[in-house]
């Protein structure tokens, strides 16, 4: 069922050490950091493994699908001789894949002559263009406040039990190239979407392949399923090969690609649980040192690049245990994407959905994507201006609960009720529900106008001419 | 120049030992393999030598050769340096582009500048002169913005028995000769080499009393930083470091700036090369990008090559310090070199200290910071090397070890504050928790140079935001009606103060950069506003008279109407604060 990479290669009958996924081979041989291997059991049965470290006479090498029924004597090691490639091609799209790469829907294997190395290689900074274009996702949280654009980082932290496969899942669905406010949002060009599941629940993945099915997207998606009882250290290669084929179609066939990646929290756990049988120094709650070295060499494999049309965008997602933003995972993460788009509970208690909370989500390249000529003039003031008033009704709820909503003054009342409209009316939406930029800017008027106009000190006073109290005036606010 | 010196008999990650010669140096350089990856020897016990290697090292296998150069880690010095961006071993990252296209592969060897570009050297000594380590020999108009003084290196004296006489010259071509004490003859260039990890020589270190202006009301207002001094910005992710850094890296007013990327992100990096050619410096009237050095190592590329880009970037700031310039460097971020630090010594399996970082940690950031200095040259002219470090503490919790062990080594502490970044006000430095030690020492350079009592202002406007402090924790308890009106005009200067004054956007025309003579004059003006309100509440006027004045809508709107160069504008607002107090004070007399 593999595809042999490299002919030949010596094999080593017989191995040192076996440890968790671990394997240590002794011996005269003569192998190279970084390599794959492959390792047959006494029953002659397959899997492959990469190695770790080299010394002179040793090599540790992790095995991809656990150790389990290997036996010191029994054991024969291959030593292929390079770093673990998989095959690349534009058929790939409306397959799936487990987390190696190999077929899982009873097809065959990609019929292609490029095999592309998994770690891929750095995109070199002056190579990159900055990216400037904004997706639409129909979500007024994200394109409201938090703009997403092409070639950017942008995960979603999320905790068990919220929705934020929905919302991922709708991202997809939704996502084209963004018109500014006004105009016909022409062709509708499409994702190619590079979806890779590790260590998630087999019902999670079914739930995106229905989606998939239902939205008609199937055919341009390509599924790698490394699932909750899959082999764990598998999941560590699971996101590269995933990154592998999305650099190609965005690349070398330059299409535009949305890369989902759920959930990078079993990623980082499996990492931990190597690390942690190799020994090494632990840094944080025992993950390793290089943790942030680790994600960055999946995150930042993203972008456009000046000799290509095409661009690869990422939607992460990570469960942040027990809602902790200041985990590492999410933590590290958090340093390297750019920005973030934070689920909370208090939303989802109360029925938002999406119940993205704002205030703490970001997302650092909307400042270029947005404006005049993209969205529209006044969205950035807009932007800024919800969220100075989103954070003072925050102030105004933590006093209003120790004095009580009737001492509030007149102004502070208001915020209160634009709070509850904030929430209501702009984050809160339907699981279908696909709005326009145009309608997700004026909603944000339509709230603004319920505060004075005294308080609006972020937005200039020409666009308090043009929009406050829009919405009342014509009737924007109903479709 | 280079043998081999020994084989490989053990990879892990970036982290090789090799058996070989007893004759390698600490700190040597090496190349490693058939490719010469480059590396760096960082331990030698008997004959077995351990080296960091500054490219990613898969494939590698025992047996591999390693070739020995004799020399440390060095940086090439010279004209050219300017818009020039490199990685983190200081290979010019446009020619690799050009070479191998949109990836980075490893094995390249280029030099960090190019050899052939003609220069126009103008000489300034003759021969007969005697010189000696930092001497000016002449100069070159590397960019239109900077002169480029070609200096002597640091370790030639002689007298000068040949210099090249103005015209144009490579990097190669010899520009003078010297006979040394010795007796021996030197040919000069215009190139130097300088080992990264050691600081250049200068005469002496001098006080720190003028204060590197950014543009950055916050910053240079309430927390200014010392020219020659060392400032530290610490952040959560998203409180705004890097706009920071930018926004300094793009208004200081210095002769250069030397930008380090140190395992950040790509699209950063992209950001400044294609924002900085367009941006116009406000003083020299020039292209920004004609004034900056940019060191890329992005959190995806080589770990020990991040390592050592805060050492390439402060030895290039050095020699621009050494010309007599004033020069800028921020490191985005810091906590990324000191994790750098950490998972090479994790691989050597050296004893952790804490949160598994090296014990060494304290030691290498003291060397780092202290490399900052305003300092008298060696040709007796003055220059100063700034330094602003990022700092990215897990979780944004300030007491981890690389926030604790910086805050030792820097006097001015920029501390970012996500509950203000998620409140979108900008730049989110905490008022409360950031200081400076360097405000009485820069307090006369606002008399000399402004002609204003800033001290004095400061002081007063920093009284009023922390009894602001104090009163919201009343507020938060028992609401704003329970103050007296006195104390809640507190609060109303103090919104002033936060949202007219503490707030600038990044992305505002007029507001982006504030003179210093606009910043002083929006602060006399709050507080001229807050002392005429003062008297008109104590004579019995209700709060709510002075928050509806249409003067607290100007003075928070002011940042954004008066462009520097028309500062009479202010004049007005003035007027118009009088006179609306004047009106209440017939009313409430």
């Amino acid at each position: 069922m593999n595809q042999v990479i490299n002919q030949g290669g010596q094999e080593v009958i017989g191995v040192g050490r076996v440890e968790g996924p671990i394997l240590v081979v002794e011996g005269g041989i003569d192998v190279g950091y970084d390599e794959v291997v492959e390792i047959h059991d006494s029953q002659g049965q397959l899997r492959r493994g990469r190695i770790l470290e080299v010394g002179e006479g040793m090599a540790v090498v992790e095995v991809f699908a656990g150790t389990t029924g290997l036996s010191v004597d029994g054991t024969r090691v291959r030593f292929l001789g390079g770093p673990l490639h998989i095959p690349v091609a534009e058929e790939m799209l409306g397959r799936i894949f487990d987390g190696l790469g190999n077929p899982l829907d009873g097809g065959p294997q990609p019929l292609t002559d490029r095999y592309a190395d998994i770690n891929g290689q750095p995109i070199n900074p002056t190579a990159r263009v900055y990216p400037r274009d904004f997706i639409q996702t129909g979500i007024s949280a994200i394109d409201g406040l938090n703009t997403l654009l092409r070639g950017q980082k942008l995960p979603l932290f999320s905790g068990a039990g919220m929705p934020h496969d929905q919302l991922a899942a709708q991202i997809v669905r939704q996502a084209t190239l963004g018109r500014p406010a006004g105009e016909a949002s022409g062709d509708s060009e499409q994702f190619a979407i590079v979806f890779a599941a590790m260590g998630v629940k087999h019902d999670v993945a079914d739930f995106f392949r229905h989606s998939f099915t239902e939205s008609g997207a199937l055919t341009r998606v390509a599924m790698f399923l490394n699932l909750a009882d899959d082999p764990p250290v598998e999941r560590l290669v699971t996101p590269r090969a995933a990154l592998t084929l999305a650099e190609y179609l965005a690349f070398e066939r330059g299409m535009h690609v949305l890369v989902v990646l759920t959930d990078m929290t079993n990623y980082c756990e499996a990492l931990r649980q190597i690390s942690n049988i190799r020994g090494e120094v632990p840094s944080r709650k025992g993950y390793p040192g290089y943790l942030y070295s680790d994600l960055a060499s999946i995150y930042e494999r993203t972008g456009r690049i000046k000799t290509s049309d095409g661009s690869i965008t990422q939607v992460p997602i990570l469960t942040m245990p027990n809602d902790d933003i200041t985990h590492p995972v999410p933590d590290l993460t958090g340093y390297i994407t750019e920005g973030q788009i934070v689920l909370g509970r208090d939303l989802n208690h109360n029925g938002i959905y999406p119940p993205i909370t704002v205030l703490p989500s970001l997302s650092r390249l909307m400042k270029d994507g947005i404006g005049a000529g993209r969205t529209r003039a006044d969205h950035s003031h807009l932007s800024a201006q919800l969220y100075a008033a989103y954070a003072h009704v925050m102030d105004v709820r933590s006093l209003a609960s120790v004095i009580g909503e009737e001492e509030l003054g007149e102004v502070d009342q208001q915020y209160l009720k634009f709070g509850r409209a904030f929430e209501q009316e702009f984050v809160n939406q339907t699981y279908t529900e696909n709005r326009t930029i145009e309608r997700t800017l004026d909603i944000g008027w339509k709230l603004l106008s319920m505060l004075p106009k005294e308080e609006l000190t972020r937005v200039t006073l020409e666009e308090i001419e043009k929009y406050y109290g829009a919405g009342q005036r014509d009737g924007h606010a109903s479709d | 120049m280079t043998q081999q010196v020994g084989t490989v008999t053990w990879i892990n990650g970036p982290v090789i030992r090799a058996r070989g010669s007893r004759n390698v140096s600490m700190l040597e350089l090496v190349e490693v393999g058939e490719e010469h990856l480059v590396g760096e020897v960082i331990g030698l016990n008997g004959d077995v030598i351990t080296a960091q290697v500054y490219e990613e090292t898969s494939g590698m296998r025992p047996g591999a050769p390693v070739f020995g150069t004799g020399l440390p880690l060095s940086v090439e010095l010279g004209p050219g340096l300017l818009r020039s961006i490199f990685d983190g071993v200081q290979r010019p990252l446009p020619v690799i582009e050009m070479r191998l296209g949109s990836f980075i592969e490893r094995g390249m060897r280029l030099t960090p500048l190019y050899r052939k570009t003609p220069w126009d050297f103008t000489p300034r000594v003759s021969v007969g002169d005697e010189v000696s380590g930092g001497i000016i020999l002449g100069t070159v108009p590397e960019t239109d913005a900077l002169e480029h003084r070609v200096m002597v290196p640091p370790d030639v004296s002689g007298t000068l028995t040949w210099v090249a006489p103005a015209g144009k010259y490579t990097l190669e071509d010899i520009i003078a000769k010297v006979r040394t004490r010795s007796g021996a003859e030197r040919e000069l260039t215009m190139l130097q080499r300088w080992p990264v990890r050691r600081l250049r020589p200068y005469k002496t270190r001098l006080g720190q009393n003028i204060p590197l202006i950014t543009g950055q009301r916050v910053l240079d207002t309430f927390f200014p930083v010392a020219k020659g001094g060392a400032a530290a910005i610490p952040g959560g992710f998203g409180s705004g470091k890097t706009v920071t850094q930018h926004q300094i890296a793009k208004w200081a007013d210095t002769e250069v700036i030397v930008y380090i990327g140190c395992g950040e992100r790509g699209n950063e990096m992209t950001e400044v090369l294609q924002e900085f050619p367009h941006l116009v410096d406000p003083r020299s009237g020039r292209p920004l990008m004609e004034r900056t050095v940019l060191i890329a190592n992005t959190s995806n590329m080589p770990v020990a090559a991040r390592e050592a880009s805060i050492y390439t970037g402060i030895t290039i700031a050095e020699y621009y310090r050494d010309m007599g310039y004033h020069v800028a460097l921020m490191a985005d971020s810091t906590s990324r070199w000191a994790e750098a630090l950490r998972e090479v010594s994790g691989r050597l399996e050296e004893m952790p200290a804490e949160e598994g970082y090296p014990a060494y940690l304290a030691n290498r950031l003291a060397e780092f910071y202290e490399r900052a200095g305003y300092v008298e040259t060696l040709n007796g002219s003055k220059g100063s090397v700034s330094v602003v470090g990022a700092v990215s503490p897990p979780g944004g919790d300030f007491s981890e070890p690389v926030t604790q062990h910086t805050k030792r080594f820097i006097r001015c502490f920029w501390a970012l504050d996500k509950a203000l970044a998620s409140a979108r006000h900008f730049p989110s430095i905490n008022w409360l928790d950031s200081y400076s030690e360097y405000l009485e020492d820069v307090a006369d350079w606002w008399r000399e140079e402004v002609g204003k009592d800033w001290y004095h202002q400061r002081n007063q406007a920093m009284e009023i935001l922390s009894e602001e402090s104090r009163l919201s924790q009343i507020v938060k308890l028992v609401g704003p009606d329970a103050l007296p009106d006195e104390e809640r005009l507190i609060l109303e200067t103090a919104r002033l103060l936060r949202e007219g004054f503490l707030q600038q956007s990044a992305m505002d025309e007029i507001d982006q950069y504030s003179t210093v003579q606009k910043q002083i004059r929006m602060l006399e003006l709050i507080l001229h506003f807050h002392q005429r309100a003062l008297r008109i509440v104590k004579h019995g006027a209700a709060i709510s008279v002075i928050h509806n004045l249409p003067s607290v809508g100007t003075l928070i709107r002011m940042k954004t109407l008066v462009p520097n160069d028309q500062l009479e504008k202010l004049d007005d607002i003035q007027k118009e604060i009088d006179q609306q107090m004047d009106q209440l004070d017939s009313e409430y007399r």
